[in-house]
């Protein structure tokens, strides 16, 4: 795809913000590829609805928010309930089917994938279940290289809590492939 | 090095009233000064707006008259940027306390070292006799013709619980020991503030019948006492006068010295 | 990866750019959405042995950088409008007595508190007139990162230049977005240093006394010269005075230094616009949203330019007026009530074909909202 947006949503606090910029950071730094990354600011520092665009690109991005997102991620039933209408015909839906009950038809592929739910059977620790998320919507997506989101975790966490991240990558890119068809 | 060569003596005469007390505040802190033997180069005076702060166009140091309250954080910024320099910052009551008392607390308890003088006359007198937060209640100004319902601070006790580690309070009267405290206060690595009563005969003078600048000063010296005085106890309303703190704290450069140590290690 | 690639916060890029600049002192007090500037200064100056303090408020943040500034240092402050707003009488005795300093106001929406995480550009007045008095004064802004950092860059040579405040007027979206930044390498942008006298110790030093270049050479605090600083008028020492001449002559030198150079200090980017029929003005943040619009209809035949603005103030009258010679209509973008669109009418031969492409609801203006404008401007309807 010549140029993707993406609209991460979900509630303060789930690493939503974290994700994002963690793939955009991938593609421009390791595939030499475009991208920005901006993020709805609220009061609150916790809880509250969440919201970060990303746009990847192989060309410059001028307008840098995204209006309707070729992929969107819905982390909690507020941030789908409220988001949903928003998705490019034809794109793709992502949300946790922990959190997320669908409601209405949306003209997309829509792909409920249990990432809450493997993250907590397989690592129990709920603070990497954005990096799992992150995972599953790069490979179902086609964003960037596995080894390229690898690369911005390996400088980004503290090398003791490398190892469960890259885990949960794992499980994300995992759950994709279950879910792909 | 001679008084005469810590001055501007093109720029006199003064603009203060006969009589007034800030003139004589001057003379203590460059004899304060000469008795350091401090080089005029590594001197920097801040002052803000108000009659005391005209005090540093007279010197001939390195002199920053700034704008109205905020000779303070003019003078943390030369402060922090060059420790080495000795920042002399002299203020009126309205000046330092009312515009300008956020900074003073905030520079108290920062404990940056800086010395700063209270010229405490108690009124705005570039203004034109306005009464100020030193005035205290029932005194009269152009802004308290009925009389002033405002309470006065106590600059001592303030500048303590600021924080800062060096307090005292002399008048102008007690010329040897304000030059005395002046220069102790210098010395001190920390926060000085020094509270100096300085009359002011055409304004608070006359506005509370007051007197003379002749019997303002006789006033300073009836109605002051050296601190814990056997005077004061016989008579609470005697104003003390002397060192109330002195203190070894953590000075604040001296403690940015460590960050850029930390950080230049790479903690 | 290469070291010197970033994809960081356009606030990120602001200190990028200010260090690469040799910044050695920042004052600042933390506001939305500026507050990562300050943030990221308190871990990287002491890095390099530099200074950061976190003032009690914005008043104290001015007037610390003034006091560093004359030490000898690279000084800056960062804020938002209500910060900016205490800001105002400093940045006039910095004006008055010439003092390099670099201030960001990386706008939010106001007046007063307004909305604080959300866009505008509701500051350009207030950085041209904000603090009170006759006077000039230097407003750089900038689009994306790597402008962002040339810029603040800029910003900082413009101020040892003149010895003059430099306002970097930013915005929310250009603040928190990240994009790439390629950090260039050493020397590659050219940096202005403080001039320093040359006049030798004992002999008398005029601090206000311009050299035939207009220049005016310092003298750090600490150094072998004494003298007076003050935000009263004052004479070639520094000292008050209230002589007709000297006051005139004072306040004709501090506008003339700045609107003498209007070309100099003039940064602008042009796109598309020598045979543009229609051509676009815009700046800070919407300026992105505008060139969208540009590179969307150029390739459908539209004859559509842009003009990017990143010096504001002094404003570009010459560079304005030749650019809109031939244009049928001029569409200003801008997230306020018209702020550049009244420079531009003041300053083009026909007012009339000026229009005002705007939002000023808190959301980032879309390349719909202006295509909006447009189709009304050109009869097409909505």
């Amino acid at each position: 795809m010549e140029r993707c947006r993406i609209v991460f949503s979900g509630s303060g606090g789930q690493g939503v913000i974290t994700a994002s910029i963690i793939l955009a950071e991938a593609a421009v730094l390791y595939e030499s590829m475009t991208a920005v990354q901006s993020q709805y600011y609220g009061p609150e520092a916790r809880g509250g609805a969440t919201r970060s665009d990303v746009i990847i690109s192989y060309t410059q991005i001028n307008y840098p928010k995204v209006i309707q997102p070729n992929v969107l991620v819905c982390l909690t039933q507020q941030a789908y309930n409220k988001f949903y209408p928003i998705i490019r015909p034809g794109g793709l839906l992502i949300t946790d089917s922990r959190f997320v009950k669908i409601e209405k038809k949306v003209d997309a592929r829509h792909k409920e994938l249990p990432m809450y739910r493997t993250v907590m059977d397989q690592i129990g620790k709920p603070i990497v279940f954005n990096i799992c998320m992150l995972g599953a919507v790069t490979m179902l997506a086609d964003l960037v290289k596995p080894e390229s989101i690898m690369k911005v975790l390996e400088t980004r966490i503290p090398s003791g809590f490398l190892e469960m991240n890259s885990r949960a990558l794992a499980l994300g890119f995992k759950l994709a492939e279950e879910y792909k068809s | 090095m001679a008084i005469k060569d810590y001055i501007r003596e093109r720029f006199f005469p003064h603009i203060w009233c006969p009589g007034c007390g800030h003139g004589t505040v001057m003379n203590s802190l460059l004899r304060a000064l000469e008795s350091l033997g401090m080089s005029r180069n590594e001197i920097v005076m801040v002052s803000g707006i108000g009659c005391s702060s005209r005090i540093s166009g007279y010197v001939d140091f390195h002199t920053l008259h700034t704008i109205h309250g905020r000779a303070l954080a003019f003078a943390t910024g030369v402060k922090l940027s060059r420790p080495e320099l000795n920042l002399i910052v002299p203020m009126g009551d309205g000046d330092a306390l009312a515009i300008g008392g956020n900074h003073f607390i905030h520079a108290a308890r920062r404990n940056i070292d800086i010395t700063a003088i209270v010229m405490n006359n108690r009124i705005y007198g570039m203004t034109g006799g306005q009464f100020s937060p030193l005035s205290g209640y029932g005194t009269m100004a152009t802004t308290a013709p009925y009389s002033n319902i405002d309470h006065a601070f106590d600059t001592v006790e303030l500048a303590i619980a600021a924080g800062a580690t060096f307090v005292a309070r002399s008048t102008s009267y007690h010329v040897k020991q304000l030059s005395k405290i002046l220069r102790d206060a210098i010395l001190h690595e920390g926060f000085s503030v020094v509270e100096v009563l300085s009359q002011c005969p055409t304004y608070f003078g006359r506005k509370n019948r007051a007197g003379s600048a002749v019997d303002m000063m006789e006033q300073y010296k009836n109605d002051t006492t050296p601190i814990g005085s056997k005077a004061k106890k016989e008579n609470p309303d005697l104003i003390e006068r002397g060192i109330f703190v002195q203190k070894e704290m953590p000075e604040y450069c001296r403690e940015y010295d460590k960050i850029i140590e930390k950080a230049m290690k790479g903690n | 990866m290469k070291e010197n690639i970033k994809f960081i916060q356009g606030n990120e890029a602001c200190v990028e750019g200010a260090l690469y600049a040799g910044l050695e002192f920042f004052a600042g007090y933390p506001i939305t959405p500026s507050t990562e500037i300050a943030e990221l200064m308190s871990y990287r100056l002491p890095q390099k042995g530099c200074r950061f303090i976190q003032m009690e408020d914005e008043i104290a943040s001015m007037s610390a950088i003034i006091g560093a500034s004359l030490t000898g240092h690279k000084v800056m402050t960062a804020t938002s409008g209500p910060g900016f707003s205490l800001m105002q009488e400093a940045l006039g005795y910095a004006v008055m007595a010439e003092i390099p300093c670099v201030i960001v106001n990386v706008q939010r929406g106001g007046p007063s508190t307004g909305i604080p995480t959300h866009v505008s550009q509701g500051d350009v007045n207030q950085a041209r007139w904000g603090t009170h008095g006759d006077h000039a004064i230097v407003t750089l802004t900038a689009s994306n990162h790597q402008d962002v950092f040339a810029m603040t860059v800029e910003g900082f040579n413009i101020a040892e230049t003149y010895r003059t405040p430099v306002i970097l007027l930013f915005d929310e979206v250009i603040g928190h977005m990240r994009e790439r930044l390629v950090v260039p390498e050493e020397g590659e942008i050219p940096l202005v240093e403080r001039l320093r006298t040359s006049v030798s110790e004992g002999v008398d030093y005029h601090p206000y006394l311009p050299r035939e270049d207009g220049r005016l050479p310092m003298s750090d605090f600490g150094g072998v010269h004494r003298y007076n600083v003050t935000g009263l008028f004052h004479d070639m020492w520094g000292f008050p005075s209230d002589n007709p001449q000297v006051v005139h002559d004072l306040l004709r030198h501090l506008v003339d230094k700045i609107n003498n150079n209007v070309n100099q200090i003039t940064n602008f980017k042009s796109y598309y616009l020598d045979d543009a029929e229609s051509v676009l003005i815009s700046y800070g943040s919407s300026a992105r949203s505008a060139l969208h619009v540009v590179e969307l209809l150029r390739p459908r035949g539209e004859r559509i330019g842009l003009l990017e603005l990143q010096t504001l103030w002094p404003f570009p009258d010459q560079l304005v007026r030749r650019t809109c010679e031939h244009a049928k209509h001029v569409i200003v973008v801008e997230m306020n009530m018209g702020q550049i669109l009244q420079e531009v009418r003041r300053v083009v031969d026909q007012p009339r074909k000026v229009f005002l492409a705007n939002r000023i609801d808190g959301v980032f203006i879309t390349p719909r909202d202006i295509r909006n404008i447009m189709r009304l401007v050109q009869g097409k309807g909505v």
